[in-house]
């Protein structure tokens, strides 16, 4: 029996936990796939939105302007990657100034510090590759990047180092509501995953992004939806990373706040997202027409994109919700949803786990605080940043770190091992590209794949055929070859 | 590790592939005292070591060898010549000034003051990302290359349903290796009107083994969650895009993508070397030299070459104007090789080979790069051959056609050695001796050219080992 359940290990669930683990109590993240941050807490912008855009008063506006003003600190903390770039929205006429005029306004309605509206030519002194065209911006100086990935992992790791348990594979099919099997509990909650396996909680919060109507409904019958946003972006090598270094956005329409183009914390471009509302939770699939559209869009922005430079593409889903707010309530004793968490969700939750923590304290959920709660962690070394010294008396100490294994992004055996053996541990080759970075870079993985997964299968003690890319079903080779006779 | 992590070499290459050792060799033998190669794999050869297939040498040795063979002759004489091979090694820098930055396990994080700087990086694969198909993201897609050492050097089946995208010659040579091995390679899909590759590989690869070639055709959609399950293919237009309504699904579990080399200059780059933006390689002189003095570069760093032969001509040149460049010396035009003249390599499409008639069989001859079509009719008289080698080869091909067969044998410990028949086995005998292969077991060590099985399969010729595992 556990305090508390987390159904979901994406960034809010992982922030939860995180909250959560000072307490005393036990506490379990449940999680569908085979590793943390599988959902749109791995495929979205990565931006930290300063809080212009939402409803005042909503608690998307409150959420996300908290949250920004939280977000430097707790990456600190979790050492994630962050950087406090600014957010250019740009105008191309008269309309879309007056419009922006308002965005000021909302924004200042919102609490948001440092708004300030520039010329166009001031645009292009901060952004020398804008378009001509553009004609002035709202220029939010507090809009920020993070690795969304990063800061999941690294919160849903501190959490474990504070004693939190992570169930992965672990797909809810089941909640029941029944009387605790211990005397003076009260009520519990009996969760079943899809393989069988059972757990009890006595809280449980629902933070399973774009499957989290279907939780909710286990449990109350409470009627929201949660739509699949399918959100297609295109990412160019760091050689092309002066093409921008703000957040680029267009002014916001009806139909949302279209592309954007930004430069992550990892020094690459990211173009996009499309916006399409699709019916399978499933289908992360890019299309040719989606990808097209990006381009055309990103067009306006620049002159010139140089296409070349493209690595990959991906397709994130955002967990839509047919309220138009955040959804952050207790319809049961006991039990929590947080759900439609869409954009600006990564920029507000830290807000929102500051929230869940309070409620479930209100509930009685949290326990004595531990003695030992260790609020920070120390993120994978990253042996390329090191000056030459470090990295002497690094290999020296440990000679792992001497070999390089993935050549484009300048990663070393020794912060692969790093990323299997903490917290939460990556068992997969795609696990080990979001905690370190190989296998990101611009030959995607061709040099490096086959010796990531040699590292896995010895750490993991497993055959190399049974290594995978992303889970269970996803092996990246068959059989040996040949045995020379032998089995 | 000593405190003061910093050497001094008259030359440095950076690669141990054929242009890196063949320039440290050039180096060498014009006076260069230290030469050292970078190399990060375990050995030297580069990609050599999966390239068991054979095709190398002719130029270079007069006879044809596979992959490893080549390599290997390159090594020994790197060993032999004294010249410092740091394996394991990744270099990280490289200053306009020659000063390699490198990193490993034995030496730490460490510089070399170099006289003059070999630049032997060669080149790396198109991805997926950088061709855009469209789809979902899962196990299955690899470039030919990375399945190439998965199959050869791993010694893992990297897909049994394979669609191979890009019909140049190491998606050809695939699309035979992974038949070989027991795969079944349901299309090779070629977006152009004609295949890249060799003649004798489209012959080889492909039609041996009735493997069809979609010309002008593209993958346009990958499907599958977690492993690959099948591509949707389709027809091209004119100006090389999908025509609606021609879309074919095709169901497998592995897609290779060969599609490309990208010359590999991140490191010429930091050096301040000028970077030709259509070559995507160093621009450079005569001599190889880049624009940055001092700093040489050869091989597929530079252009992508057709042939290892070609690589390694250029790799002596860069190597002997390093070794002057490092001593001081000018390096006088006109003594350095320079470039082969490129051979018209006659490419011909599938599509040319089933266009016979009824009166005989064509051939196209694979002897020489020319490629004469060749008719042969029933009383065995031939005509269309250029030589009196394309006759005999004809009337073998129609009779009874061979092929010198390559492939790996299991070591103890899972390790793949690579081996090849002494001679052409009859075509229809690949199979039965890949059987008999693939059931034994080798005793290491084993010197290159030692014979492992005799008379295979009866046809009087010898399975030898292709490298050394000493």
């Amino acid at each position: 029996m556990y305090k508390i359940a987390i159904i979901g290990g994406g960034v809010v669930g992982g922030l939860i936990a995180r909250a959560m683990s000072k307490y005393q109590g036990s506490l379990v993240i449940l999680e569908k796939e085979s590793d943390v941050a599988m959902g749109q807490s791995k495929a979205n912008s990565g931006i930290v939105h300063a809080g212009y855009d939402p409803e005042p008063g909503s608690l998307k506006a409150i959420l996300n302007v908290r949250g920004s003003q939280m977000m430097e600190e707790v990456c600190r903390e979790l050492d994630v990657k962050y950087r406090k770039n600014g957010t250019l929205v740009v105008g191309f006429n008269d309309e879309d100034m007056k419009r922006l005029e308002q965005l000021l306004e909302r924004g200042r309605q919102n609490g948001v510090e440092g708004l300030e509206l520039i010329d166009g030519e001031a645009v292009r002194r901060m952004e020398k590759n804008l378009s001509e065209k553009i004609v002035g911006a709202l220029y939010a100086p507090t809009g920020a990047v993070v690795c969304p990935y990063e800061l999941t992992i690294h919160s849903i790791g501190n959490a474990m180092d504070n004693g939190a348990e992570l169930l992965t594979d672990f797909e809810v099919t089941g909640i029941e509501r029944k009387d605790s099997p211990e005397p003076d509990m009260g009520i519990c909650y009996k969760i079943t995953s899809a393989d069988g396996r059972t757990i009890e909680a006595e809280y449980v919060v629902n933070c399973a992004g774009i499957h989290s109507d279907e939780i909710a409904r286990m449990v109350d019958g409470r009627e929201f939806n949660i739509t699949p946003r399918r959100g297609q972006y295109l990412l160019l090598d760091k050689e092309a990373g002066d093409l921008v270094s703000t957040t680029i956005f267009r002014t916001p329409t009806k139909m949302g706040k279209g592309v954007l183009a930004t430069k992550t914390v990892g020094g690459n471009i990211l173009l996009g997202p499309t916006s399409e509302d699709i019916e399978d939770k499933e289908n992360k699939a890019v299309t040719a027409e989606g990808l097209s559209s990006v381009i055309a869009r990103e067009a306006e922005f620049f002159d010139l994109i140089p296409m070349d430079k493209v690595i990959t593409q991906f397709t994130g889903l955002r967990a839509h919700g047919n309220t138009g707010d955040f959804i952050i309530e207790s319809p049961q004793p006991g039990f929590i949803n947080c759900a439609g968490i869409e954009s600006p969700g990564l920029s507000a939750s830290p807000a929102i786990a500051e929230m869940v923590e309070k409620m479930l304290i209100e509930a009685g959920a949290a326990g004595e605080l531990k003695a030992d709660y260790e609020p920070e962690v120390r993120g994978i070394i990253r042996f390329k940043d090191m000056t030459a010294d470090e990295k002497n008396s690094l290999i020296e100490e440990n000679p792992s770190y001497g070999r390089v294994v993935c050549r484009c992004e300048e990663i070393t055996e020794g912060e692969i091992l790093e990323a299997i053996r903490r917290n939460p541990p990556a068992r997969d080759i795609d696990g080990v590209k979001r905690r370190t970075r190989a296998g990101m870079g611009r030959c995607q993985g061709g040099f490096c794949m086959p010796s990531v997964a040699e590292i896995l299968s010895d750490e993991l003690g497993i055959p190399f055929e049974q290594v995978t890319k992303s889970g269970e079903g996803s092996e990246i080779t068959f059989d040996r070859t040949k045995t020379g006779g032998e089995k | 590790m000593a405190a003061a992590n910093t050497m001094r070499a008259d030359v440095v290459v950076i690669g141990g592939g054929p242009a890196g050792m063949s320039a440290a060799i050039a180096a060498k033998e014009a006076g260069a005292e230290e030469v050292v190669i970078i190399e990060r794999e375990p050995r030297l050869s580069g990609i050599l070591q999966q390239c068991i297939h054979n095709g190398f040498g002719l130029h270079k040795f007069k006879e044809e060898l596979t992959g490893p063979e080549y390599g290997q002759r390159y090594e020994e004489m790197v060993s032999n010549l004294g010249i410092t091979v740091l394996t394991d090694t990744m270099a990280v820098d490289i200053t306009s000034e020659r000063t390699v930055t490198a990193v490993s396990k034995e030496k730490g994080y460490f510089t070399i003051n170099a006289g003059a700087v070999v630049l032997a990086m060669g080149c790396r694969e198109k991805s997926r990302g950088a061709l855009s198909i469209p789809g979902t993201r899962p196990a299955g897609v690899f470039t030919a290359g990375t399945a190439q050492k998965l199959v050869n050097i791993k010694g893992y089946m990297p897909g049994k349903k394979i669609v191979i995208l890009g019909s140049g010659d190491i998606g050809l040579i695939m699309a035979r290796r992974m038949t070989l091995e027991g795969a079944e390679v349901k299309a090779v899909c070629e977006i152009m009107e004609d295949s890249g590759g060799l003649t004798r590989n489209i012959v080889q690869c492909l039609k041996d083994f009735d493997i069809p070639l979609l010309l002008r055709h593209t993958v346009v959609e990958i499907h599958g969650k977690k492993r690959v399950e099948g591509v949707t293919v389709a027809r091209v237009d004119e100006n090389l895009k999908p025509i609606p309504g021609t879309e074919e699904y095709i169901e497998c579990d592995t897609l290779m993508l060969s599609v490309g080399l990208i010359p590999e200059n991140e490191l010429s780059k930091k050096a301040g070397v000028e970077i030709d933006p259509k070559t995507r390689g160093p621009v450079v002189d005569e001599n190889r030299q880049t624009k940055v003095p001092g700093i040489f570069a050869c091989g597929n760093v530079v252009k992508v070459h057709e042939l290892v032969d070609f690589v390694s001509d250029e790799g002596e040149i860069a190597g002997r104007g390093a070794a002057l460049y490092a001593q001081g010396k000018p390096i006088c035009e006109g003594e350095q090789k320079t470039d082969k003249p490129k051979q018209q390599e006659q490419k011909k499409g599938v599509k040319n080979l089933s266009d016979g008639n009824s009166k005989g069989d064509t051939v196209i001859c694979t002897i020489c790069p020319m490629g004469c079509k060749i008719l042969v009719d029933a009383g065995m008289n031939v005509t269309g051959n250029t030589c009196k080698r394309g006759e005999k080869y004809a009337i073998q091909e129609v009779t009874a056609p061979e092929r010198t067969l390559t492939t790996t044998m299991y070591a103890e410990g899972h390790i793949m050695v690579p081996v090849k028949t002494d001679r052409p086995v009859p075509r229809e005998k690949l199979s039965a001796c890949m059987k008999e292969i693939n059931c034994r077991t080798l005793i290491l060590p084993i010197e290159a050219g030692n014979i492992i099985i005799e008379n295979i399969g009866g046809t009087g010729a010898n399975v030898i080992a292709a490298r050394s595992f000493l």
